[in-house]
């Protein structure tokens, strides 16, 4: 009797350690983010002003001005990468899904996977090397080209994991009806598939938006607003680097302002999409 | 693939009914027998003991009633199952009416006690071991769902038919030659008919054998048409 | 004194009795020889012709003739894994979708023969309802119901109208006209079904196939659905798999008894389940096998 009472205690006590520490372990994990956003939000708030939201840098030496530039600059960049990367990474995710098991889509998996732990700098060095070189210049396309190129192994491999997580059975009942196979796939497995699919999109974006390295040698920097796409683009990571190695004290107050402005972006983002596809779920 | 239910009890309550039927059947022919051998003998004591027991028979009826009905609410027999059972229903109900006939039978011997013997036809007596045969051979038919025997059956209930029939000219003739006996000769004549209906019966039971194995229904047919289709010419 | 009778003597009976009776039934001797005939006067709606199908090597549908009488409801029981799932799902050539599966020999619409016909046209003209329902999830109630044509680029004239009437058609009209925008799965599970099958209705099939549909309802549910069938039977042909037994017997007027790939008996189901021709047949209905 002794014996199953002590085992008892024992396994209690091994379940409430492990528990603790499952929970310190989460806790952990969770501090670095809220440091982040702490510092970022202590340090950024102070550079806040109606000036850095609507002006453009000002002249070495001189203090004020603001990163209007950076802001729509990186808006346009995002904007040029979902605009590559997103229909082709969602494509060729479903292309994975339906036809997968054959030897090229093998290979296309695997290829995606590597792709995804190719670093960004390589990236840019890339697209330099395919885009600015011949165009002879920076630009922005080169930036979102080089960004869309991140975003696509995400896209990608989300999609079709979500894809195949849809049950066979919508297929089933959509064939059933006499919908052709593609238009099943797009419009009803796809459909149902959005709300995953538009949160992997969402994440390959938040993480896109911040990246710094692939934009140094595309899309460059520029001072002033870019008179078209065909040009460097200021963008709110690079403005970031360049102000914090910087010597002046006011570059890096602007600096973290820059840093709480992409991060608030970056949590807008995420938040906006998925209220967005709850609602047009709901009212359907 | 199995022959027997893979629900055994179902198995065993399909087993018991038949069982119940079958002696049933027995008890029945017995008292068919003892009816016809007081009447043979004119023994009173036996023709009273029928009479008595003729209510054993007729709470069998009832729980084998019972015993169908329930099987049909519980277990929706079908096929081969469904025709066991519907047949034992109508089965049992002709044993029950052979039982009633018997006490008949005892009942006018009852009544002719005392009376001269002098009167007792053979053609009675054959026509009476004759519904007892097709009575055993019709309870031999259904456990042995023999369709052949069940057949033979129906052919001789045509000649206790005309027996009967015969007895009528020669009743009419000794009640015209002794009109003191009309009596007994009225009551001789009943007990030709109970035979008579006996035999209709167990004719009744070999259809129900033929419904039972074969799923087809020979009831009021002409004996031609109610062969088996094997043996049917074109 | 106790009468014995030829066989068994009474109180020890054996097996042997009633397995007598089961074996004379099934004994050359006592088998009728009823000619498996079609009723000459039903029109035939389609009709399978020696169909084989297969998954990779493997023939799970030995050659299979098969007449549907049209406007009756015709049920197909037997056993799992005798093919009947896959029979129903070649007649609308669902089968060909799985990797691997290919089907031969002849199923005619009419006497339009369904491999020579684009599919998608073949399955608007036949329709299916599968065991467990199926709604859009992504689609509100309406939205299931015009799902079909919707996806299909056709325009009804009067998308509210037809909605009502299938609606209508399955009983369901009054239990969802107040919340016609509702998600598809906020309904009971009897609900979901007859919903998808009024997402059939509504593309104006010719002939609607079934596979296992009541599987997953609960008794009320599944009544309903089977009342259903009876109305529905009236303008269409009806194909129905079920494993309930006593389900195909309520609601088919013809019933085909499959066995390992093969067909084994085809008749009235009057006759199928009160006297079976075939032996395997008798021993499947009454619950004798193995």
């Amino acid at each position: 009797m002794n014996g199953i009472r002590s085992s008892y205690v024992y396994r209690r006590a091994v379940d409430r350690a492990v528990r603790a520490a499952c929970v310190l372990a989460a806790i952990v994990a969770l501090v670095p983010l809220f440091l982040v956003l702490y510092y970022v939000t202590v340090r950024g708030i102070g550079g806040l002003n109606w000036a850095f939201f609507t002006e453009l840098p000002k002249p070495v030496g001189e203090a004020g001005g603001g990163a209007a530039n950076a802001i729509v600059g990186s808006i346009q960049l995002v904007g040029l990468a979902c605009l590559f990367g997103i229909p082709l990474g969602v494509l060729a995710g479903v292309f994975l899904a339906e036809f997968g098991q054959s030897f090229f889509g093998r290979m296309v998996r695997f290829a995606a996977d590597v792709m995804a732990g190719v670093p960004s700098v390589t990236i840019g060095i890339f697209i330099y090397a395919l885009v600015v070189l011949p165009t002879k210049q920076f630009s922005a396309y080169a930036g979102g080209l080089a960004l869309a190129v991140i975003m696509l192994p995400t896209v990608t491999r989300t999609t079709e994991e979500l894809l195949k997580l849809v049950p066979e059975a919508l297929r089933e009942a959509a064939l059933g009806l006499g919908v052709p196979q593609w238009r099943t796939t797009l419009w009803v497995m796809l459909r149902t598939a959005a709300p995953g699919v538009a949160t992997g999109i969402m994440l390959a974006v938040a993480r896109v938006a911040g990246e710094t390295a692939p934009l140094l040698f595309t899309s460059f920097n520029n001072r002033f607003w870019a008179r078209g796409l065909n040009e460097p683009i200021s963008s709110l990571p690079v403005q970031i680097y360049t102000y914090a190695v910087s010597p002046y004290e006011d570059w890096h107050r602007q600096a973290w302002a820059a840093a709480l402005v992409l991060v608030s972006l970056v949590l807008f983002l995420n938040v906006a999409a998925r209220v967005l596809v709850r609602n047009r779920v709901r009212s359907r | 693939m199995g022959r027997l239910h893979t629900d055994r009890e179902y198995e065993a309550e399909l087993g018991s009914l038949l069982e119940r039927v079958l002696f049933m059947g027995a008890r029945v022919e017995e008292q068919l027998v003892a009816a016809l051998r007081a009447y043979s003998l004119q023994d009173f004591a036996v023709a009273e003991e029928v009479v008595d027991s003729d209510n054993q028979i007729d709470r069998l009826e009832l729980e084998i009633d019972q015993a169908c009905i329930q099987l049909l609410a519980r277990r929706q027999p079908v096929a081969s199952d469904l025709r066991f059972v519907t047949t034992t229903l109508k089965v049992v109900t002709d044993l029950e009416r052979i039982g009633d006939l018997a006490t008949n039978i005892c009942e006018r011997v009852i009544e002719l006690e005392g009376t001269p013997t002098s009167i007792r036809p053979k053609i009675i007596i054959e026509m009476g071991e004759s519904a007892r045969n097709m009575l055993h051979d019709a309870m031999d038919a259904l456990v042995a769902g023999d369709v052949r025997k069940a057949q033979e059956i129906l052919a001789r209930d045509r000649e206790i038919d005309e027996k009967y029939a015969s007895l009528f000219p020669v009743i009419a003739q000794q009640m015209c030659a002794d009109p003191a006996v009309v009596d007994q000769l009225m009551r001789t004549l009943s007990v030709g008919k109970y035979i008579e209906r006996i035999a209709d019966h167990a004719t009744n039971l070999a259809e129900m054998v033929i419904f039972m194995v074969e799923g087809r229904d020979v009831r009021h047919l002409e004996a031609a048409e109610a062969a088996p289709r094997k043996e049917r010419l074109n | 004194m106790m009468m014995g009778y030829s066989s068994a003597p009474i109180g020890a009976r054996e097996n042997s009795e009633k397995d007598v009776i089961s074996r004379e039934a099934q004994s050359p001797t006592a088998t009728r020889e009823r000619p498996q005939e079609e009723p000459a006067t039903a029109n035939v709606k389609m009709r399978a012709g020696d169909l084989r199908a297969f998954f990779g090597k493997a023939e799970v549908i030995k050659g299979i003739s098969l007449p549907f009488p049209e406007n009756k409801v015709t049920a197909i029981i037997g056993p799992s894994g005798c093919g009947k799932s896959t029979f129903i799902r070649c007649l609308n050539r669902m089968h060909e979708v799985v990797p691997g599966a290919r089907a031969a020999g002849e199923v005619l619409l009419d006497s339009d023969d369904i491999y020579a016909m684009d599919p998608v046209r073949l399955r608007r003209r036949v329709g299916m309802v599968f065991q467990k329902p199926n709604p859009f999830p992504t689609m509100s109630i309406r939205g299931n119901v015009l799902a079909g044509l919707k996806l299909n680029g056709i325009r009804p004239d009067d998308p509210d109208g037809l909605a009502e009437k299938t609606l209508r058609q399955v009983a369901l009209w009054d239990e969802v006209k107040d919340g016609l925008g509702r998600s598809g799965m906020s309904l009971s599970g009897g609900q979901q079904q007859r919903l998808c099958i009024a997402r059939t209705l509504a593309m104006e099939p010719e002939v609607i196939l079934m596979d296992e549909p009541c599987s997953a309802l609960d008794p009320i549910a599944t009544a309903r659905v089977e009342e259903l069938i009876h109305e529905l039977q009236k303008q269409y042909t009806i194909v129905i798999v079920t494993h309930n037994m006593q389900q195909a017997a309520r609601v088919a007027q013809y019933t085909a008894f499959f066995y390992m790939g093969e067909l084994v008996e085809h008749d009235e189901t009057n006759v199928i389940f009160t006297r079976p021709a075939q032996a395997r047949t008798e021993d499947y209905i009454t619950g004798r096998f193995g």
